[in-house]
């Protein structure tokens, strides 16, 4: 019998379960690491020599390189887990969700004070709101796509 | 005998502690959400218990992958206020009440909710963020909190978390935990977090404005119909992280009139604000009839 997943239709939404945990178990363990002081050091002295002391995979540690939050997330990375990296790096939870979206920090801002994103179009895959995999990445980026013929 | 005397929700989001961290409370952005916060810091000077049971998540800080408890009730002296990554909020550490938290999980575990029982924790924004909204600036080493919290921290981090129905009946037990507790306390029950917000991928910033609301109205009038909504409605409506929404639900199921032939509770304050950084802010306080 195969398990009951009903949140897999939710666009632009990874559902952090007990798969993605498998997945991401020394990925999100690597971030714990960062909420010590001493780790958070050494990491940022030779970001790829403390990830090579972890068993994770090559895929993960590049997605982590390249601080590409979705990248991180698809490989088994949980948000709550992936923030001590953002913390390490300065960021705040809403530069690091923003980042997630293709818009630019100031935009991303923006559409939260004016009340933040509809679920309108954005409850399953098939519509059209803006979370839709048709519509990324969002804002300037993804106009700038579109001008570019892509 | 122990009493319940009130419930306060409140969202808990990381942001608002750092606000008031770095004295950003009077700027524009965040003036309107703190005002929202004004008489509910005159309210619990008014009426401080004896003791605070927090219902919150722990967001990967106590609990790392190695070990995740679906609820974990603690049972310490005292809890230091945890490095998330930006190093320790500078508010005070917080005091447990270690006999009133062993007699509920005693009497909870009888009522067949299969508690942890967690003697050694650091507790995060999840917990030090209410305390903050509800009692103001506090100086880390000079001031301390007003009462003795008991932190009840639930699994919200990894699917499936414990449904709306199994959060409302915890809290029915907590009730009757509590009031089987000999001595004469006044204990308040708080539940965090949410409201409508996603932190993550093409659909983070997600808000429903309607979907809170109604999430309100129904906590405080129909608390059981509300436990009744299946988790993939959250997820849709109020966003993959509006899910720690279900916690409210152990704090409502907590007040007499869940299984009592009591009316509802009397809603002394509402308010509700967009945004906190990525989240809608909700809040209520709800008072027993005496």
């Amino acid at each position: 019998m195969a398990l009951e997943k009903p949140y897999l239709d939710v666009p632009g939404t990874i559902i952090f379960d007990a798969e993605q945990s498998r997945k991401g178990y020394w990925l999100n363990q690597f971030c714990v690491s960062l909420m010590k002081a001493d780790n958070r050091a050494r990491f940022k002295a030779n970001e790829r020599a403390y990830l090579d002391e972890w068993p994770m995979s090559e895929e993960q540690k590049q997605a982590v390189l390249a601080r590409d939050l979705n990248w991180c997330m698809r490989t088994g990375g949980n948000i709550y887990f992936l923030a001590r990296i953002g913390a390490t790096d300065g960021k705040s939870f809403q530069q690091m969700a923003g980042s997630m979206t293709g818009m630019s920090e100031d935009e991303y801002r923006a559409m939260m004070v004016a009340g933040g994103r509809s679920a309108e179009g954005n409850r399953y895959l098939g519509e059209d709101g803006d979370a839709q995999p048709q519509h990324q990445p969002q804002g300037h980026a993804g106009r700038d796509a579109q001008a570019k013929g892509h | 005998m122990a009493r319940i005397t009130a419930s306060v929700y409140t969202s808990h989001v990381p942001a608002i502690g750092a606000a008031m961290d770095l004295g950003k409370t009077h700027e524009p952005y965040w003036q309107p959400m703190f005002a929202g916060y004004d008489f509910s810091r005159q309210w619990l000077r008014e009426n401080t218990p004896d003791v605070i049971l927090m219902v919150y998540n722990d967001h990967a800080t106590a609990f790392s992958l190695d070990m995740i408890p679906t609820f974990a009730l603690g049972t310490a002296a005292e809890y230091q206020v945890a490095d998330e990554g930006w190093g320790p909020r500078p508010v005070p550490k917080v005091t447990g009440h270690p006999e009133l938290a062993s007699h509920i999980a005693q009497s909870v575990i009888q009522q067949d909710f299969d508690l942890t029982i967690v003697n050694k924790m650091d507790v995060d924004h999840g917990l030090t963020v209410p305390l903050s909204l509800m009692c103001g600036e506090k100086d880390p080493v000079k001031d301390a909190w007003p009462c003795p919290v008991i932190p009840l921290a639930v699994n919200v981090v990894q699917y499936p978390v414990p449904s709306g129905m199994r959060c409302l009946n915890l809290g029915r037990a907590i009730r009757k935990a509590i009031e089987s507790y000999d001595e004469d306390l006044k204990v308040q029950i708080w539940g965090t977090g949410g409201m409508s917000h996603q932190l993550q991928g093409a659909r983070a910033g997600l808000i429903n404005k309607a979907w809170d609301n109604r999430f309100l109205d129904l906590l405080i009038e129909n608390p059981v119909g509300l436990a009744e909504i299946p988790h993939i409605e959250y997820v849709r409506e109020a966003g993959s992280e509006g899910i720690e929404l279900v916690m409210w639900l152990i704090a409502r199921g907590a007040m007499a009139d869940v299984d009592q032939a009591r009316p509802l509770p009397k809603v002394v304050h509402r308010f509700y604000h967009v945004p906190a950084s990525n989240t809608a802010v909700g809040h209520l306080i709800m008072e027993n009839p005496v």
